[in-house]
């Protein structure tokens, strides 16, 4: 970007860009302020956007009505556990997938993908009654196992072009120089492995996180998340304006700041290596 | 150099990858296959035995399969052909020297980080709510009649609440894509005077295809499963009944699981034909 710009056009840049930003983003700022507003000022006629009583009410209201601090701490387990079990079984996979390829490596991973669209639901019933049978309807280790199934694809395709890109040389080199194996995978490969490791991880942990149709689905009491934690407020009460901005600020907050601090791993993750 | 020992050693460490995903594949799609050529009411006196081809019959011959293939497609191509437009669009945009460009992405991506329960939710009664929704009041501020957006418009406003969500996405790769574009080669064409048209048609463009690709690939992997969108804004009334979303209501709604399953059959008939057709120019783009 070294090219001179004249400021005229940066500012014109600048002022179109930050207005379809603002514009995007809106609905998101505009529930969090809203979560802040008493019930009338919520659905005020004209909308009030800044200049209102700023109150804390409906977070209280929301606290009270149901266990956030459960639904919370079921979301961490589940996305949690399931991007660690995930990674534990996909590292291996795609670590030998992208050192010892074979003729048929591609379609290995071509039909990985293709498993990413099975319809999950016309498998949804099997998968019920299985659950029904192994005890494991409502429980987080039972979705720990869905989202790990079906994230598993994306992870071993994002780690395969990550690992990929590891110049092979380096390793040849350091074999040469004499280094055991144990040498050469915690010295040489590992450093630079885990970026990669790390940002697979993250979108991993998000896209759990989010998932709504299995959560909602196989959950009732005991293992709900926050996904089904917010499905309870589409239910014709849940028109209370302010708490439902309050119950969706408390949803998505925690992933939004994860994803915003997370954001340039994220783009490289994203575009399986594909992109550069 | 891949030794036998090695090659022995890959295949151990692809094993429980492998075998957990072909279990993951095989044992739902068999129960599904089976259930689908009984006649199964988990709740009015469970498996009644075989009955042949009796629902796969039924479920097509249904008035509401048509439509919901239909519906399915059109909101795949719809948002895929919004979220591309746009986002090619906005990542030129923000390609653009200016100031706060860093904070600008932050705002453009957010949505991406949105559950689609939360934000469907928000759609629905914030904005789209005819009476006390953000654009029922814009509406009348001009003078207009507040429109019902989730009965009247429902199609056009779950594209657009889908979109939004998946806009992030495809503006995040393409913008990837646009910052790896040799700017010296653009220059060039541009000291050469080719139009900006040209340029954009010429260089930028086909420098998009690979992320274009990936872009079309994974949004429509998650896009023909949508389903929260759905079940919390208009719970497939007004026409946004999806392939999927009829399914989940043969097998939950009206608890037909013999029904639903031949339906499930179909969805994945469906998504194998788009699998194939995309495989085939992922494997293309990605070999290169």
């Amino acid at each position: 970007m070294a090219r001179a710009v004249s400021s005229r056009r940066k500012l014109i840049n600048t002022s179109i860009a930050w207005i379809i930003g603002l514009l995007i983003f809106f609905p998101i700022l505009w529930t969090i302020l809203t979560s802040f507003k008493t019930e009338a000022q919520a659905i005020a006629s004209p909308p009030i956007f800044l200049g209102f009583d700023w109150t804390l009410e409906n977070y209280a209201v929301v606290m009270e009505r149901s266990n956030y601090g459960r639904f919370l701490w079921n979301s961490i387990i589940i996305a949690g556990g399931s991007t660690i079990l995930g990674l534990m079984i996909a590292v291996p996979a795609a670590w030998s997938m992208a050192f010892v390829p074979s003729k048929r490596t591609k379609d290995i991973l071509l039909w990985m993908l293709s498993t990413k669209m099975l319809p999950a639901v016309g498998v949804l019933y099997p998968i019920y009654l299985l659950f029904i049978e192994m005890g494991l309807l409502d429980s987080r280790a039972g979705l720990v196992v869905v989202l790990m199934l079906i994230n598993l694809p994306i992870i071993v395709w994002m780690l395969y072009t990550y690992f990929r890109e590891i110049p092979v040389e380096i390793l040849e080199a350091a074999r040469m120089d004499g280094a055991t194996l144990k040498e050469e995978v915690l010295y040489i490969l590992t450093p630079m492995a885990i970026p990669g490791i790390a940002s697979t991880m993250l979108l991993n942990f998000i896209l759990a996180w989010n998932e709504a149709f299995w959560t909602l689905n196989l959950t009732a009491v005991n293992a709900a998340p926050l996904t089904a934690f917010i499905a309870s407020y589409s239910s014709p009460e849940g028109l209370f304006f302010a708490k439902l901005s309050a119950a969706s600020t408390m949803a998505i907050a925690p992933i939004l700041i994860l994803g915003w601090f997370s954001q340039k791993q994220l783009v490289r993750g994203l575009t399986f290596g594909a992109v550069k | 150099m891949a030794t036998k020992a090695s090659r022995s050693a890959a295949r151990l460490m692809m094993a429980p990858a492998v075998v957990l995903l072909l279990g993951w594949m095989l044992v739902p799609l068999i129960m599904t296959l089976w259930f689908s050529f009984r006649t199964y009411l988990p709740l009015r006196g469970g498996d009644q035995g075989w009955t042949g081809f009796d629902n796969y019959v039924r479920f097509v011959s249904s008035s509401a399969f048509w439509p919901a293939v239909q519906t399915t497609l059109i909101i795949v191509v719809g948002v895929l052909i919004i979220t591309v437009v746009l986002g090619i669009l906005l990542a030129m945009l923000l390609d653009q020297p200016m100031w706060g460009q860093g904070i600008v992405r932050i705002l453009v991506i957010a949505p991406f980080f949105v559950m689609p329960t939360v934000s469907a939710l928000v759609w629905k009664n914030m904005f789209m709510d005819p009476v006390n929704g953000l654009f029922a009041h814009l509406f009348q501020f001009f003078g207009a009649e507040p429109v019902s957006w989730l009965s009247d418009a429902a199609m056009p406003s779950i594209i657009m609440i889908v979109s939004w969500q998946w806009l992030p996405f495809a503006t995040l790769i393409l913008l990837t894509a646009i910052q790896s574009l040799d700017s010296e080669q653009l220059e060039a064409a541009e000291m050469d005077g080719a139009p900006q048209l040209k340029r954009f048609f010429y260089i930028i463009l086909p420098h998009l295809s690979r992320a274009i690709t990936i872009v079309l690939l994974i949004q429509t992997i998650f896009l023909l499963a949508i389903f929260a969108e759905i079940f919390v804004t208009t719970g497939g009334a007004f026409g946004t009944r999806t392939l999927s979303y009829l399914i989940f209501q043969r097998v939950l709604e009206s608890q037909n699981v013999g029904l639903g399953s031949a339906g499930g059959v179909y969805a994945i008939i469906l998504a194998n034909i788009v699998a194939i057709f995309l495989m085939r120019i992922v494997g293309k783009n990605l070999d290169n």
